[in-house]
This record gives structure tokens, sequence and C-alpha cells, in this order.
């Protein structure tokens, strides 16, 4: 591998300019050229800043504190701004994880393309158009002539990374650093655009860095793995060794926290559903303006959904299924066109005031869905508010032995939202909507937004809690991981519509619609090993 | 922890100066304000009168003494009514939206239009030329631009997720209004209120120089640097130590009121 090595780095030293404190520690290793390599680590790993120093684009608070990173035998960190520059984009390409701000969304996509290739080759107007639409062509954009005049609201955000892949592999540059390039996409997507990734980037001959969170899609693509713990590297090794036979706690403890089948349990079916949904319709109007009314979008195209007392029902679909609004008009945040929901037998707005008591939800962003200006246990007791029969004493009372259940002592009680990781505030996201001891329990993405080890547990406070109550829920989830290990019962959604649903395993098993078949293609089947490892089994791989 | 920041405790000290200073000449001052005397006229400061005396002989200190009182009053209650008024109004408008936002804010970008002063200055031939006049002209012409203010941040709060998870608690409107929207509406609304405080207390003496403030012989600060203008090349402790009192002052609420934003705000708390 020495007479091939394409980008080597030494003893990687990082510190914050100012305080000295070190943000990467010490990290090596070696980048083959037409290899693709892996950095996997949770946030705060130091794996984003570990990789733009690679490229000398490190923000201005931090700097290289010892080490050398050698491209091609040249030592980057010697390099002058022009050098460079013609080291970035021509060599070394960046594909980052935000398709919606990594384009200049007032510029033609044309236009955009067309940068790199004016500052990097000497190729001509009409040589340097042929490139551009023989690119987009590879990456899959149905219209290419037209792309080129339109801007990239115009496209879809599986769409934009697409494009995003095309500027960068226009130059064919000898590295593409992918950090997180799937991240901000459904499950579906994700891998198409991943494996599009895979075959251009073979072509062409290019290594690929690829940095990620989620260890099994970048097991799935390349041939080593570095697995980054605060700052250091914690294990090194070829994919296969690494996942099968582990060495480091940490990676043995990241394997773990990998979303597993839970087990079936009896849920009473022949008892009437505790929720019921028929043929329910929601349409967003269209903007309105002085002299035209667009037309309405219709979100859900009558869906008919039941659940049963203490059921998990998973809602799973790519963005822009509609699972998200059926939650929402369930919750009673949308209203309904048409078709009606039931709650225990009766119409749900017969008796709103009973459903909003056993009716709580959990929003995806624990960012967002905390009054920054609340205290924690202020967050929880406003939940009990209305609740009836319930004096201020026993309020408090129940409210910190809530947050205590969700695995928050009373220390927290005093702090403040900005205070807690993302772990934490989704336990206290949970607290707030089971303080009331709900029935029925809308579960929105609440896992997405946080570290794989932090899920895990999250998952489980999650079931052990649904295990305690036995509240009934609807989680909703892109992610088919967990809800393998969390769902009694799995329903399909796309485009506005239920296209499959039935039992768990049923569904994972053997599941009918080629779109779920895409769905569970995106997840692995895992195999735990005595040693802690596991074995990743990819669905219907063709 | 720090409990407020160097600029804080400077604002602090200078408001704290005002009020004392208004306050002490509710009860005295060194000499009488309304006394004229011919033998003392445009006497520079001296040890009698330290800040020197005007056109007719009376002593500057004394009536700024007295007129810290009235500029301090003016300022406070137009503030105080502009920002009442104001962020009533961009709740509503913020969270109503569709037709009842139209109409407020068709009503509230034709009152932006004219200028705050020509605005007041409508209102003052309606109401009279006197301390309550002033108060309510300039209150109704800063009200739009606090209601603007505030409907924005409604506007974008309100698509936040604590928003929707208190909707799903069963809070009622008015509740979440009160309880969720207004408390993050602090922020700005207390920047726009301490610079709101400045423009009335100038916008008070550019009234009272076209001569629609506080009648004279009664000294604010607007008056006095008025009139103190024709003398600027004799006398210019004239209009020196007016100017000095409103821009010290002015210093001082913004300095206290960007320290009380940042106090006011838990996010802040404990950073450095």
């Amino acid at each position: 591998m020495t007479t091939d090595t394409l980008l080597s780095v030494r003893g990687l030293s990082l510190e914050v300019a100012r305080t000295g404190h070190k943000v990467v520690n010490d990290i090596s290793f070696d980048i083959a050229s037409g290899e693709i390599f892996g950095i996997v680590g949770e946030s705060g790993s130091g794996k984003t800043l570990a990789t733009r120093a690679l490229i000398s684009l490190l923000p201005p608070a931090i700097r290289v504190a010892s080490g050398s990173i050698s491209y091609r035998g040249r030592d980057v960190l010697g390099l002058n701004a022009k050098q460079l520059r013609s080291l970035r984009g021509a060599e070394i390409g960046l594909v980052f994880q935000e398709p919606m701000t990594s384009l200049n969304p007032s510029m033609f996509i044309g236009r955009q393309l067309e940068e790199g290739l004016i500052l990097h080759t000497k190729l001509s107007p009409e040589e340097r158009g042929a490139r551009i639409l023989d690119m987009l062509r590879r990456v899959g954009i149905s219209d290419p002539e037209g792309a080129l005049v339109a801007y990239p609201h115009e496209f879809s955000g599986g769409m934009r990374q697409r494009i995003m892949l095309a500027s960068v592999m226009l130059l064919k540059p000898a590295l593409l650093i992918a950090d997180e390039p799937t991240t901000a996409l459904d499950a579906v997507i994700q891998r198409d655009v991943m494996e599009l990734m895979v075959e251009l980037t073979r072509a062409e001959g290019t290594a690929v860095l690829l940095i990620s969170h989620d260890l099994p899609m970048v097991a799935r693509y390349t041939s080593r793995i570095v697995v980054m713990e605060k700052g250091s590297i914690v294990e090194h090794g070829r994919t296969e060794d690494l996942l099968e036979a582990p060495q480091h706690p940490y990676t043995k403890k990241l394997l773990s926290s990998l979303p597993f089948r839970g087990a079936p349990r009896v849920v009473d079916m022949t008892k009437a559903p505790m929720v019921s949904v028929r043929n329910v319709v929601v349409d967003y109007p269209g903007r309105k303006s002085l002299f035209r009314k667009a037309k309405a979008k219709r979100a859900l195209h009558g869906v008919s959904i039941d659940i049963h007392e203490g059921e998990v029902v998973a809602l799973v679909g790519g963005s822009g299924s509609g699972k998200t609004t059926l939650g929402r008009t369930i919750a009673g945040l949308v209203k309904e066109n048409e078709g009606e929901i039931r709650f225990q037998g009766r119409a749900r707005d017969d008796d709103w005031q009973d459903y909003r008591m056993n009716c709580q939800m959990v929003f995806q962003d624990p960012y967002s869905s905390l009054d920054p200006r609340m205290t924690i246990l202020a967050l929880v007791e406003e939940a009990l508010r209305l609740v009836p029969n319930l004096d201020a004493a026993a309020k408090r009372k129940r409210s910190l032995e809530t947050l205590e259940e969700v695995g928050l002592d009373a220390s927290y009680a005093s702090r403040y939202p900005h205070e807690l990781s993302g772990g934490q505030r989704q336990r206290v996201a949970i607290a707030r909507a089971i303080a009331r001891r709900p029935r029925f329990l809308i579960a929105d993405e609440p896992v997405s937004a946080l570290d794989v080890t932090v899920r895990a547990q999250v998952l489980d406070l999650f079931s052990d809690l649904q295990k305690r109550y036995g509240f009934s829920c609807l989680f909703i989830s892109h992610d088919l991981g967990v809800v393998e290990q969390v769902a009694d019962r799995v329903v399909v959604m796309q485009d506005g519509r239920i296209i499959e649903e039935g039992d768990r395993n049923a569904i994972f098993d053997s599941p009918k619609e080629t779109y779920t078949r895409r769905l569970l293609s995106a997840i692995p089947a895992l195999d735990h090993n005595a040693t802690g490892g596991v074995t990743l089994k990819w669905r219907f791989e063709s | 922890m720090k409990t407020f920041s160097l600029n804080g405790l400077i604002g602090g000290i200078l408001i704290a100066f005002l009020v004392l200073t208004a306050a002490i000449g509710l009860v005295w001052t060194p000499f009488d304000p309304m006394k004229l005397s011919f033998t003392a006229k445009l006497a520079a400061p001296s040890a009698a009168h330290l800040l020197g005396t005007d056109e007719f002989g009376r002593d500057v200190l004394s009536r700024l003494m007295i007129g810290a009182q009235a500029s301090v009053w003016i300022g406070f209650l137009t503030v105080s009514f502009a920002t009442i008024c104001g962020t009533l109004i961009g709740l509503v408008s913020g969270y109503a939206r569709g037709w009842v936002d139209g109409v407020i804010m068709a009503v509230n970008n034709a009152l932006m239009a004219f200028p705050g002063i020509l605005l007041a200055l409508g209102l003052l031939a309606v109401f009279g030329a006197n301390q309550y006049g002033i108060i309510f002209a300039l209150g109704i012409a800063y009200t739009p631009s606090m209601a603007r203010v505030v409907r924005g941040a409604v506007l974008s709060l309100r698509e936040r997720e604590f928003i929707e998870a208190s909707r799903v608690m069963g809070n009622g409107e008015i509740f979440t209004m009160v309880r969720h929207v207004l408390p993050n509406c602090l922020a700005p609304i207390t920047v726009l209120a301490t610079s709101m405080f400045g423009w009335a207390i100038l916008s008070e003496s550019a009234l009272s120089f076209l001569g629609l403030g506080v009648p004279p012989p009664a000294p604010t600060w607007g008056n006095m640097l008025a009139a103190g203008r024709p003398f600027i090349q004799q006398a210019v402790w004239l209009g020196l130590f007016p100017g000095l009192c409103i821009a010290l002052t002015l210093l001082g609420i913004n300095l206290l009121g960007d320290a009380l934003r940042d106090r006011l705000d838990p996010r802040m708390r404990g950073l450095k």
C-alpha cells in the first residue's frame, strides 16, 4: 500500500487557539488511491474538524497543534493560499451534509457547475457545456438541459445532493471527502445517493473519505474504518474485522447500540381499537395571491388506521409521504378536511377535553420543542396544569417523580433546556408527554436527532415506560432500524396513502410492496456474535 | 457567575444618578428655577452658579434638575404607552394571522409611512401642546414600529415546536401567548423600548424647539437646548449641559437595556 498512498496523516492534533484545549488528539491514517475509507464517530468526536484540516479549511478558532498531512508526498500544511486553491476542488473534492445550503440559492445550476471548470481547467465553453450535461445525465437528473437554467430550490434534497456530487466529480478529483453526505436525506434516497457516489468514484478511480455517525452505512461501502471518540482514534482496521471482532470498548458500545429486533409482544387485537382513523383527507391550501389562488395540495388521500390498547404502531415512509401530517392530524394540530377520528369508541371531537388529557405528543427536535425560558421542572409541571383533581403539591411531586422516571434526578429540576444535552432534552420532552399518564402517545421521529448511543438509551427508556404504563403509541419514523426495535405493527405510507401494513415481523421478513422493500434495503439485519461483534446482512441485495 | 456586566453597571449608575437628580429636584434646587435675575444674565459657570445662568439669569443647574423630571416622565410614559400598545397589537396580529393580521398591518404600515415627528405634530394639534399631549402623540407615533417588531418575532416563534407542544397540552391561545410567546419576544422588545426612550427625549426636544412642546417657562431639557441655541457663541453652557444630560441619559438607558436583555435570557446566564 505504500506505493499508492494518496493521503497520509501523521500524529495530527488540533487545538482551540485561545485556550490550547485539544479537540483532535494525535490521529494518524493513510488513504490509498481508489480506496473508500471511513471515519465513524458521534457528535463532538472531532471527525469533521479532522477532515477540515486536510484541506486547511479549519474555522479560525482552531489551529493545528502538531502533526503532518501529506498529499501525494506534498506537505499540505506548508502550502500557501494559491497552492491550496489549486488543490481544493481539482485534487480533493468536498461534499457537505446540507444540500440545502451548500449550493448558492441565487445562481443557476449550470453556472455553479461551470465555476469549477473555469477555475481549474482550460476547456472551451463548448467543451465545458458538454461535460456538464454529460455529468448531470450520469447523476440521474432527468432533464439536464433544463437543469442548467434552474435554481437549487427547484430540486428536492436528494436531487440537490446529486447535483452537488456532479459539481465535485466534474473535476475528476483524486480524493472525494464526503462529510455526512446523506444524513439530511430519508432512508431510500440516502441509499440511492450513496450507490451513485460509489459508482461514479469507482468509474473515475477517485478515493473517498466517508465521514458519518452511521456505522452500518459506512461499513457497507468502505474497506477500512477508523472509529473516533473525543478527538482520538480508538480503533482502526479492515471493515469486516472491526465489525466482527471489535477490540475497543467504545466500538463495542457503538455496535451494541445499533437497533435490534425487539421480542414480539402480545397485543389484544380482538377488542375495539382505541384510536380509529377513517378516510382522513387533508389538503394544504395553495398560496393565495391578488389575482389567482394556487391549487390546494392534497397531503393525505383518505387514510385509515387503527391503534389498539397498548399497541405500538410504527408509521414509516420517506419524506413527503404524509406520515408527519397524519400524526399531526390525529393530534389535532392539523384539521382534517374529510374523514373521522374516533377515540375510545367516541368521535374525538365530542369530548375534546378527555382526548386532550389522554393524547400527548413527543416532537422530533429536542432543541425547539422545549420553551427556552422555562426550567425543566416548570416544563413538566405545565403538562399537569389542566389535570383535574390534583393540588399544587401533588403536581410538583408527580413532576419530580416523572423526571426521576426518565432518568433525570432532582438536580435537573431548576436547570434550563440549553444546559442539557440533546438526549437529556428528549428525556424532558418524554417526561412532559407522560406526566399526565396519557392513554395514547404520538411520537414524531423522537430519536432521529440523537446520536447512536444516546438513541439506544432513549429507545430503552421509551420501551420501559411503555411497558410500565401500557399506553398506545403511534411511532413515526423514517428509520426502519428503530422501528424494528419498538413496533408491534408497521404501517407504510407513500405519497399520502397507506400502501402496506402488517405485523412487524411480517413486514420486515416478507414485504409485498416494492417501496417497502426499498425502505428495508437501507438498513441491515444484524447478527450479533459472542465477542460483541456483528455481521451485517443487507436485505434484498441485488 | 457575574451577576451584571460592566456595561450594565455603568448604565445603572447613569440612570440611578438621573433618577436621583430628578427626585432631589422635587424638594430642593440650589436656586428657584423660575427666578429671573438681570444682574446675573448669561453668567459663566462659577462657584455660585455651578453650571452658569441663562439669558434671563435663571440658574441652569436648577432648571436641569426640574427639567429632568419632565424629560424622564415623558420618556417613561411614552415608551410604556408604545410598548404596551405595540406589543398587544403585534401579538394579536402575529398570532391570529389571516385577515386580522392583514387589516392591522395595513393600518400600521400607513402610520409608519408618516415620519414620526410629522405624525406627532398632527396629533399635538388635536391633543394640545402640553406634557400629556406630547406623551400621547409620541406614544401613538412609536406604536407601529413596536407592533412590527413584535409581530415578526411572534411569526417566527409560532412555528417552533414548543408552541405546538403547548397546544397539544390543551393550553388555550391566550395562555400560550402569555406563557410561551411573550417571554420569548422580550429580547427585541427590551432593545427597541430602550432606544425608544432616547427617541422620545429627543423628539420632545425637537417639538419644544418647534414651540409645540411643554410651554415655557417650565423647563425641559429639550426647550432648554432650543433656548440656548441663539446664544451658542456667547454662552456655550446653555446648550452644552442640557445636551450632555440627554446624551448621558441615552447612553445609560442603552447600556442598561442591553444588560437587562441578557439578564432576562436564561440562555445567556453563566456565559462569559
